[in-house]
């Protein structure tokens, strides 16, 4: 079936495969009563639930939150950030704010650009270690079919402060020997001890810490999706209290201009070159 | 790091009295409130922030005639009625565009088809052979990015079933007010396009072919057209927002999975 025939089937009517509400009696998501099967749980299960329909333990979601939790930098020069920032001291409202900052977070050179090709970058070194693959063959392929690799290097600075606490809370939450984990990390020295000057950042840190929880990259990317979150909201806040307008003014003079020179705008349009 | 914003589009001289304040703004090279003002209309504009140059006549006004064609999806458009949900809500008008523009940015009817429009437009010119191989698929190279395998090839209806007449109105209409060659050659070779596909042309397809005559780029034809398609969505949704929430559909729930009360095990 196909054309209208196909989408007749489908007016008037929401077909949901996920769940939703019965006005005044009950919701449920993914088969569960939410009120029921989620009573005691943290958003970040419900959250999840919804992504993967897997429950994940008390540890794993700690990890997750955690995650989040450490790359929540109240920064307005960050560019996602700048967008909640900028926002603010135009006066516009807080969820606009936020919307749009967390919009900007799907950047092709950090955030939600990278989850995905991170996440199959490390699950895919995975499947080929497990066949047989050197480290150095998983490398060498990555880097002779894309320009990098997902997960390694970082735009403003090779050195990511992130890691250092993030691996500590992964062996006090126990997550070390994941098989993900492991090879992430193994990449990484082999990255490092070469000439690469690539170092693990932390979406590919974080790709391989989930991929372990069995997400698959599109669970990573949409998980992701407010990784950057808590440091939004201040953001938005510190410019809202200060003078309008007061956030990273722009003299005209700080356009660089490198265009055409000064000219006047034709009285008539010129016709087209091809028809001349 | 800079302080500088380089760009060769615009260039503004500050009033004498406050750096902050613009005593003459330039537009690549043109006086744009002291000369362009009054003798540029809103395409031209549109055409030379985008190019870099005065369109031509015959391309201002094709511009012009797909901004008329783009304007308005109407209310059963996804992007529109994701607007509309905004408007019959009382949403900020921003949200309104927020929403219109993260639905209108899909593979399907969306920006991101005319960007793979136009990107095939490059690869395969007016060469029927060429689309012949195109239109086969897979119509996107494979990546690991967050945008979904296309599911249909980009510029025809994957529901259609022939080609409506407004599409037909518009492909004509812009052919015969393009300088390029891709409105024509599609004009010409429609059929044998729909043949190959079993899909008839979408509006998307001529939206296509018309930003590759104005010679925009790929990425500039998805924004462009991004911005094209929001009046509408925005009159929609303010018309929605004076009629209420109780004259816009909610729509009734079938559910694919059965609901259960049972609380499942926790692996803790």
């Amino acid at each position: 079936m196909r054309g209208p025939d196909f989408l007749d089937q489908s007016v008037g009517k929401l077909k949901s495969a996920v769940g939703g509400f019965v006005p005044g009696s009950h919701a449920t998501t993914r088969g569960c009563d939410l009120h029921e099967a989620f009573r005691d749980a943290v958003w970040m299960d419900v959250f999840v639930y919804g992504i993967t329909g897997r429950r994940l333990t008390e540890a794993q979601l700690r990890l997750l939150d955690t995650i989040w939790a450490y790359t929540s930098y109240p920064d307005s020069r960050l560019w996602n950030n700048r967008v909640a920032a900028l926002a603010g001291t135009t006066r516009s409202t807080g969820v606009l704010a936020m919307a749009g900052a967390l919009a900007a977070s799907e950047a092709a050179i950090f955030g939600g650009g990278v989850y995905t090709a991170a996440a199959t970058f490390i699950q895919r070194a995975h499947k080929a270690v497990a066949h047989g693959a050197s480290i150095e063959q998983v490398v060498r392929q990555e880097l002779d079919s894309r320009r990098g690799i997902a997960g390694y290097g970082r735009p403003l600075t090779s050195k990511d402060e992130r890691l250092a606490p993030l691996r500590d809370k992964v062996r006090r939450l126990g997550f070390e020997d994941g098989a993900h984990h492991q090879l992430a990390l193994e990449i990484d020295r082999y990255l490092d001890e070469g000439r690469w000057r690539l170092r693990i950042n932390y979406v590919g840190y974080t790709a391989a810490l989930v991929s372990d929880m069995g997400f698959s990259p599109r669970d990573y990317y949409l998980y992701g999706f407010s990784a950057f979150m808590g440091g939004m909201a201040p953001c938005y806040l510190d410019a809202v209290e200060k003078a309008e307008g007061a956030l990273f003014p722009i003299p005209c003079e700080h356009i660089y201009y490198f265009g055409q020179p000064p000219r006047t705008w034709p009285t008539g349009l010129p016709n087209d070159k091809r028809q001349e | 790091m800079t302080n500088q914003i380089r760009s060769k589009i615009w260039q503004e001289d500050p009033q004498p009295d406050n750096h902050f304040a613009t005593r003459l703004a330039r537009c690549h090279g043109f006086d744009v409130y002291g000369d362009m003002l009054g003798k540029a209309t809103w395409a031209e504009m549109i055409y030379l922030l985008f190019r870099g140059e005065p369109p031509t006549a015959k391309a201002a006004k094709l511009l012009d005639a797909l901004a008329l064609a783009l304007a308005n999806p109407g209310p059963r458009d996804a992007s529109v009625h994701a607007a509309m949900c905004g408007g019959t809500s009382g949403t900020p008008a921003a949200a309104i565009l927020m929403a219109s523009l993260a639905v209108g940015a899909g593979q399907y009817a969306g920006g991101r088809e005319i960007l793979l429009a136009v990107r095939a437009w490059s690869v395969c010119g007016c060469d029927i052979a060429a689309w012949q191989r195109y239109l086969a698929g897979p119509w996107a190279a494979p990546s690991a990015t967050a945008w979904p395998a296309p599911e249909h090839p980009p510029g025809f209806d994957p529901h259609g079933v022939s080609t409506p007449l407004i599409v037909e109105q518009t492909l004509a209409g812009l052919a015969t007010l393009s300088p390029g060659s891709a409105l024509p050659w599609i004009a010409g070779q429609r059929h044998e396009l729909e043949s190959l596909t079993g899909l008839p042309l979408s509006l998307a397809g001529v939206a296509a072919a018309a930003f590759v005559d104005l010679e925009f780029s790929a990425e500039q034809a998805e924004v462009l057209y991004l911005i094209l398609r929001l009046p509408g969505a925005a009159a929609h949704a303010l018309e929605q927002m004076d009629l209420g929430h109780k004259k816009f559909p909610f729509y009734e729930i079938e559910f694919e999975t059965k609901p259960v009360s049972v609380i499942e095990e926790q692996p803790r």
